[in-house]
């Protein structure tokens, strides 16, 4: 058994790096693998032959496409990783990365960002990024804070407060939206953050956002067996030693800071954090060991094919990646779900 | 190991609720390895006690102590250690198979990243054989019955190995033979493995078979404290639970039994 399932693991790494490769070579200017390997093994100094490929190919390559792909695999890593820390500890088959109101509080700052008048540029993130990473976490501090009493924040009070406070922060985006003439707001700014896509501008926002999330999983990968725990509730995990209100806290603010990074370059896209440890779950069993690492290779994975299909079914134009995610994740959800003959039980 | 440091003491605990619910300067005192009823009206403080002495709630004033420690200076982990609990009501969400379910039992022993050891599964084997699952260990815990459940639950409390196992209505919602089935194996726990066992009983007639010592809680207080023989007397029960009973002998084991009478026994005649 376990061999079987490092097999499982070494196969999504494999197929990860696959599509990776696949949707850095597809676009309007084609790049083949084998040009791939040698301009990135040029750039590392490892390949000194400078022939076989064009200029042009380098620059797109290090200047479109790989930071674009890597982003991809960068939120798809990070919602479906806080999409299996919020699974476990809320216990609620509908919990997601944004349950707690971060998409919300993303949403209200990116908005805010928009109307003013100011542009800067910190570490390659502009205004927007900034403010919707500062949205994420503040709206989970201000459903903590409503949610807490007498030293506990009961899960039921988290989830309540986290609705409540997600739809009083859409109410407030709807009435933005409503006077944009007056603000001066451009709708379609808006709606294009609310349904998420790859936005990549500079490496430097790799660099800021890569090291958080790999940490964010690390720190996740720690917490498994203590998720393991809180399956049974957070009184059975009391009583098989779990400090319940410490980890709760850092559970909740690791599963926040990785989504809050993922709408700091993708914007709101759903379904990724939702299905993904979902059909982790069905196909490898409940063991958060297993399941964080395994949901992190296949959400990578899975947002690199739905960003590569984003930008080229209707290339020139782009179909939001949000829209992808669900059209293709939902089917293939319900097939694992009708086949898997796992009572699935919540 | 099984000395007096795991003893079990609560020394003038006091506990309430922000709603108005009260323990009252409770006093327990159960040496190692005897095995316990708690027994009392709906709201008498069963559950809260039993809280109090799993140290996942702490007294406002008093103290619960195993042997010389103060519960409230381990760490949670460590606590896990020594006291494992059966609460009322258990469910889990997920697929988990029966062995998945056992090895949580193992969680207080395991470390960072690491696996279960050896000895982890050899402890969840040894508990599946102990409880009599252990032709269970691939089936999912979800489909099988309360009775099978509850008895998975035992075994994931006896994995945590402890020397307190603290069980809350363990037989309630179970049909006769599970629960009869249910109080043999504790009662085969304390007498071989030395587990004191403290047990919060719903039926007080199974209670009095089973368990050689009783304590009565009314309102928040100990009412009653002692064998079956001096806790389950006409007067006491009568006053506690304001029922009309009857006391009678158990043909085999003579404990005393409750006979319940209807309000008006004339009108079934």
């Amino acid at each position: 058994m376990r061999k079987h399932k490092t097999a499982i693991m070494f196969g999504l790494a494999v197929f990860l790096l696959a599509v990776v490769l696949l949707s850095v070579s597809i676009g309007p200017v084609r790049i083949t693998v084998p040009e791939i390997i040698k301009i990135v093994l040029h750039k590392v100094g490892i390949y000194r032959n400078t022939g076989g490929w064009q200029a042009v190919q380098e620059s797109i390559l290090f200047q479109v496409r790989l930071p674009r792909v890597l982003g991809a695999v960068l939120v798809g890593a990070a919602l479906s990783t806080a999409g299996v820390l919020f699974q476990g500890l809320f216990r609620n088959p509908m919990a997601d990365p944004y349950i707690i109101g971060t998409a919300s509080g993303a949403a209200f700052g990116a908005t805010l960002a928009m109307l003013l008048p100011l542009s800067l540029v910190f570490y390659g993130f502009g205004l927007v990024p900034i403010a919707a990473f500062l949205g994420a976490l503040g709206s989970v501090l201000l459903v903590y804070r409503l949610a807490r009493f007498g030293g506990k924040a009961p899960i039921i009070s988290m989830l309540l407060a986290g609705f409540v406070t997600s739809s009083f922060l859409v109410a407030i985006i709807m009435l933005l939206l409503t006077m944009s003439d007056r603000l001066g707001l451009k709708i379609q700014q808006v709606f294009s953050f609310l349904m998420g896509g790859i936005t990549v501008t500079y490496w430097q926002q790799i660099e800021v956002i890569a090291p958080l999330v790999v940490l964010g999983i690390v720190a996740a990968m720690f917490f498994a067996v203590k998720l393991n725990a809180f399956s049974i509730g957070e009184e059975g995990a009391a009583y098989l030693g779990i400090n319940v209100e410490r980890e709760k806290m850092i559970i909740l603010g690791v599963g926040s800071l990785l989504t809050a990074c993922a709408v700091s370059i993708g914007g709101l896209i759903g379904f990724v954090g939702l299905i993904i440890p979902h059909a982790m779950r069905l196909i490898l069993g409940p063991d958060h060991r297993l399941l964080i690492p395994a949901s992190a290779l296949a959400g990578a994975a899975f947002l690199v094919i739905a960003d590569l299909l984003a930008r080229t079914l209707l290339s020139p134009a782009e179909i939001p990646v949000g829209v992808l995610t669900a059209l293709i994740g939902a089917p293939f959800f319900l097939y694992l779900l009708r086949r898997s003959r796992r009572e699935y039980a919540f | 190991m099984h000395s007096k440091t795991s003893d079990l003491l609560i020394s003038d605990a006091c506990f309430s609720y922000t709603g108005g619910f009260t323990l009252n300067h409770i006093n327990l005192f159960v040496p190692n390895g005897q095995m316990v009823g708690l027994l009392g009206p709906n709201g008498c403080g069963k559950t809260t006690l039993l809280k109090l002495a799993a140290g996942v709630l702490v007294p406002s004033e008093g103290d619960v102590r195993i042997g010389e420690m103060s519960l409230k200076k381990l760490l949670r982990r460590e606590v896990a250690r020594q006291i494992a609990v059966v609460p009322q009501e258990f469910n889990i969400p997920f697929a988990y198979t029966v062995e998945e379910v056992v090895m949580l039992g193992r969680t207080p022993f395991l470390k960072g990243l690491n696996g279960e050891s050896k000895r982890d599964h050899q402890i969840v084997s040894g508990v599946l054989e102990l409880t009599g699952m252990a032709g269970f260990r691939n089936r999912y815990f979800n489909e099988l019955s309360g009775g099978e459940r509850q008895k998975i639950v035992l075994a994931m409390a006896l994995a945590q190995e402890p020397v307190i196992l603290l069980l809350d209505e363990p037989t309630s919602h179970l049909d006769i033979s599970h629960q009869i089935e249910i109080l043999e194996l504790l009662r085969r726990f304390n007498r071989e493995k030395k587990v004191t066992i403290v047990a919060a009983m719903h039926d007080l007639n199974l209670a009095a078979l089973y368990f050689d010592r009783l304590v009565l809680l009314d309102r928040g207080l100990v009412f009653a404290d002692g064998s079956p023989d001096e806790v389950i007397t006409g007067e006491i029960i009568r006053k506690v639970f304001s029922a009309k009973v009857e006391i009678t002998r158990h043909p085999k084991t003579s404990v005393p039994q409750i006979v319940l009478l209807p309000d008006n026994p004339s009108s079934f005649s």
